[in-house]
């Protein structure tokens, strides 16, 4: 392929999947922010040639809505991307999986960013099991460039063999920086309405039959695998050992060596299923095989069973790798026996420097407020959520004793009142309540649950950056509307100066057998910070 | 020619303002890059880092191996010491004085700068009150960038080059600013490497 200098673009991992998607002709991409994958949909937002594209790129309420609005587009013929951290799969599954029977129209790409050693995580799942129990093509890049040519060729993959393609990345490829050079400009489908005009029913009867068409494409998608330019094989002379190295692995065992040359065999995996002849033959014809995959040992327990064990296959169940976190080139020069350079010792005087809330954060405030009203109560009733506000776990405030997944907050809280704990609290952000929060908040109100709700409401996704909240400004609306008793619903700004009427708020509604949700409204200061900004600069244009 | 940097500092600083101009640098000199950033709740006022390299070879790893950086560059001193056992036997260490504490038991800064003077290769400057001289406080990184482009394999044209590409945007009183700040890094470096 030509390549000239000029072509040549910087990218970020997720810069790269998002530029390959808009070269491949996307239509549109859906997502809610998530750590690591938010910069995809953020560089589409920003870039002039999706906006004279008119390519979609709002956020959306949560990742089922964005998964299901990504499945509506591929139905009409579209090219359409959707993007979520590995834990937004878990909320976007029902959809995911189904979206594999009712297979795609135009082209579907599943970008999901996973997330080892739990950067900002609440766990490290691995997401091409996911990919595997939908019975779909994975693709799993080693680097800026693969990003890039993955992207853009996943939809041609999904068009081919008419199922979404879920593609995997990890933090590290997602925020590392590299050259990539970019391919010919496709054109936009057209709208194009699927031939069969019931593929997508899914009633049982219909759903039988696209089960079985699924299955059949199998064979195909393996035969894709095995003949993929995402899985390679150098050959070399030393077969003590072969190395199969899944995404962007091949680049910590490459460092280790001369030019990237190991002296033994390596098997570099893109695409899964992970093709069954390549595999076989590293195991044939070596005397032990060192499996390294970031996520967990996915391909390993494939081949190293409880049930048959097979000692050559070494890895993160062996023992030879870390079973958990992310990999690093010195972890794999250890598990390949290699000595390690002489290092420094650390230095003692180093402490930890946790993350925290910003000063004159709005939930500080409200975090003071609560715990000076649940004084009288004792401690251990604060469910929470996923956001900024998350930090109220740690001191000073210590003022939160949950936080699991999205919008567990509010339907914890009621659990634990159906136990009889009473008061139950529950704190959540605007974005994460209308993320996951209303449908449990429903509940809640049909039943009168005894709890008291407080939405910190900082007008803005803050956590991943300060991207859109979609019902800032009108909670007090939505929840009065869903049916909760206006007469327990208090929006108001949250200051030091009024911090003896909020106290006394809260405890009322502590006190108050029933439903109530308090709202306080106070803009996050990093967003408001960036909004003085634009002010000036619009005030000094004019 | 390979030069692995580790950069460093506290959220907020501006640590990935200076992986931009370095990177901007080296790819006018048509040199390989790799960075791996740190992105989301590291932000809050926690730890930042990032692995920068340069090459003129291509480039595998986006992780530095231990012992093997070729520079700490650090906005902050404890930050500094935090990445040493990356830091290799020739290793520079080169970092600003001026302490983030936003934490209860952040240690004594004196024993901080001892650490830091017991590697052979070191430049501890204030780049703050550096910057603080030629307009503002904020352009303290690109201070610190001055300071440890002697020891960079980048022309120092390529550098201001790469800080005016990546200020552009932010109009020229700002971009002067920042030019400022590292020719005064720059300038009290050689100073210092001359005594």
């Amino acid at each position: 392929m030509r390549r000239n200098i000029m072509d040549l673009m910087l990218l970020l991992g997720d810069e790269a999947i998002a530029q390959g998607a808009m070269d491949a002709g996307l239509s549109g991409v859906y997502a809610y922010p998530g750590t690591p994958s938010t910069e995809i949909t953020e560089y589409i937002q920003r870039s002039k040639q999706a906006k004279e594209k008119k390519v979609h790129s709002e956020w959306s309420v949560n990742e089922k809505t964005a998964m299901e609005e990504a499945l509506g587009m591929s139905y009409a013929g579209k090219r359409a991307m959707v993007c979520m951290k590995h834990v937004g799969l878990n909320v976007a599954a029902d959809a995911f999986v189904n979206s594999a029977i009712t297979g795609a129209n135009g082209g579907l790409l599943v970008v999901v960013a996973d997330d080892p050693s739990m950067h900002s995580s609440q766990n490290e799942q691995d997401s091409r099991y996911y990919g595997k129990f939908a019975m779909i093509p994975v693709l799993e890049p080693s680097d800026q460039q693969e990003a890039y040519d993955m992207a853009y060729n996943g939809f041609e993959l999904s068009e081919k063999y008419e199922t979404p393609v879920l593609l995997r990345i990890t933090t590290r490829l997602a925020h590392s920086r590299g050259a990539v050079y970019r391919k010919d400009l496709l054109e936009e489908n057209i709208l194009k309405l699927p031939e069969n005009m019931t593929q997508y029913v899914l009633l049982p009867a219909i759903a039988r039959i696209q089960y079985k068409k699924l299955i059949d494409k199998q064979q195909e998608i393996n035969t894709s695998s095995e003949g993929s330019a995402y899985n390679y094989f150098f050959d070399a002379p030393d077969k003590q050992r072969g190395v199969i190295a899944c995404g962007i692995t091949i680049n910590y065992l490459r460092e280790l060596y001369d030019h990237g040359e190991a002296p033994y065999p390596v098997l570099k995996i893109g695409q899964y299923p992970a093709p069954v002849d390549k595999v076989k033959m590293m195991i044939g014809s070596c005397a032990e095989v060192l499996l390294l995959e970031e996520g967990y040992p996915f391909l390993e327990e494939m081949l190293n069973t409880p049930y048959m064990p097979q000692a050559k296959i070494k890895g993160r169940l062996s023992g030879d790798l870390p079973r958990t976190g992310e990999l690093n080139p010195d972890l794999i020069a250890q598990a390949l026996g290699m000595e390690l350079s002489p290092t420094r010792a650390p230095s003692i005087l180093v402490k930890g420097r946790p993350p925290s809330m910003c000063a004159g954060c709005t939930h500080i405030e409200v975090y003071n407020e609560l715990n000076a009203a649940l004084i009288q109560y004792g401690k251990g009733r604060v469910f929470s959520d996923i956001g900024c506000y998350t930090l109220g776990a740690l001191p000073p405030y210590n003022a939160i004793n949950s936080c699991v997944d999205m919008g567990a907050s509010i339907t914890m809280a009621k659990g634990a009142a159906d136990a009889g704990l009473k008061p139950a609290v529950a704190v959540i952000g605007d974005s994460t309540f209308t993320h996951s929060g209303m449908t449990g908040l429903m509940d809640a109100i049909y039943e009168n649950s005894p709890i008291t709700i407080i939405i910190s409401d900082n007008r803005t996704t803050a956590m991943t950056g300060g991207q859109t909240s979609l019902a800032t400004g009108k909670l007090d609306e939505v929840c009065i509307g869903l049916g909760v008793g206006p007469d327990h619903v208090h929006t108001f700004e949250p200051s030091p100066k009024n911090r003896q009427e909020v106290i006394n708020i809260i405890e009322k509604e502590l006190a108050y057998e029933g439903l109530s949700v308090i709202i306080p409204v106070r803009e996050c200061v990093q967003t408001a910070k960036k909004h003085k900004k634009q002010n000036i600069k619009k005030e000094v244009a004019s | 020619m390979k030069m692995d940097i580790i950069l460093a500092g506290v959220g907020g600083q501006g640590i990935l303002s200076v992986a931009a101009a370095i990177g901007y640098a080296a790819i006018n000199e048509g040199l390989h890059i790799k960075q791996a950033e740190v992105h989301g709740m590291s932000q809050r006022g926690g730890v930042v880092q990032s692995h920068f390299r340069i090459s003129d070879q291509p480039i595998y790893s986006e992780l530095i191996p231990l012992g093997k950086a070729d520079m700490i560059l650090s906005l902050e001193p404890m930050e500094a010491l935090r990445y040493l056992p990356y830091l290799g036997e020739t290793g520079w260490l080169i970092s600003n004085e001026k302490p983030m504490v936003n934490i209860v038991d952040y240690p004594d800064a004196d024993a901080l700068y001892t650490s830091i003077r017991q590697v052979e290769n070191h430049v501890l400057l204030d780049t703050d009150k550096l910057a603080r001289k030629v307009g503002t406080a904020k352009a303290s990184n690109m201070a610190l960038l001055g300071a440890a482009s002697a020891h960079l394999p980048l022309k120092e044209k390529s550098l201001e080059k790469g800080i005016r590409q990546l200020f552009k945007a932010k109009g020229e009183k700002i971009m002067e600013m920042n030019i400022n700040a590292f020719i005064a890094g720059r300038s009290l470096a050689l100073e210092k490497d001359a005594v």
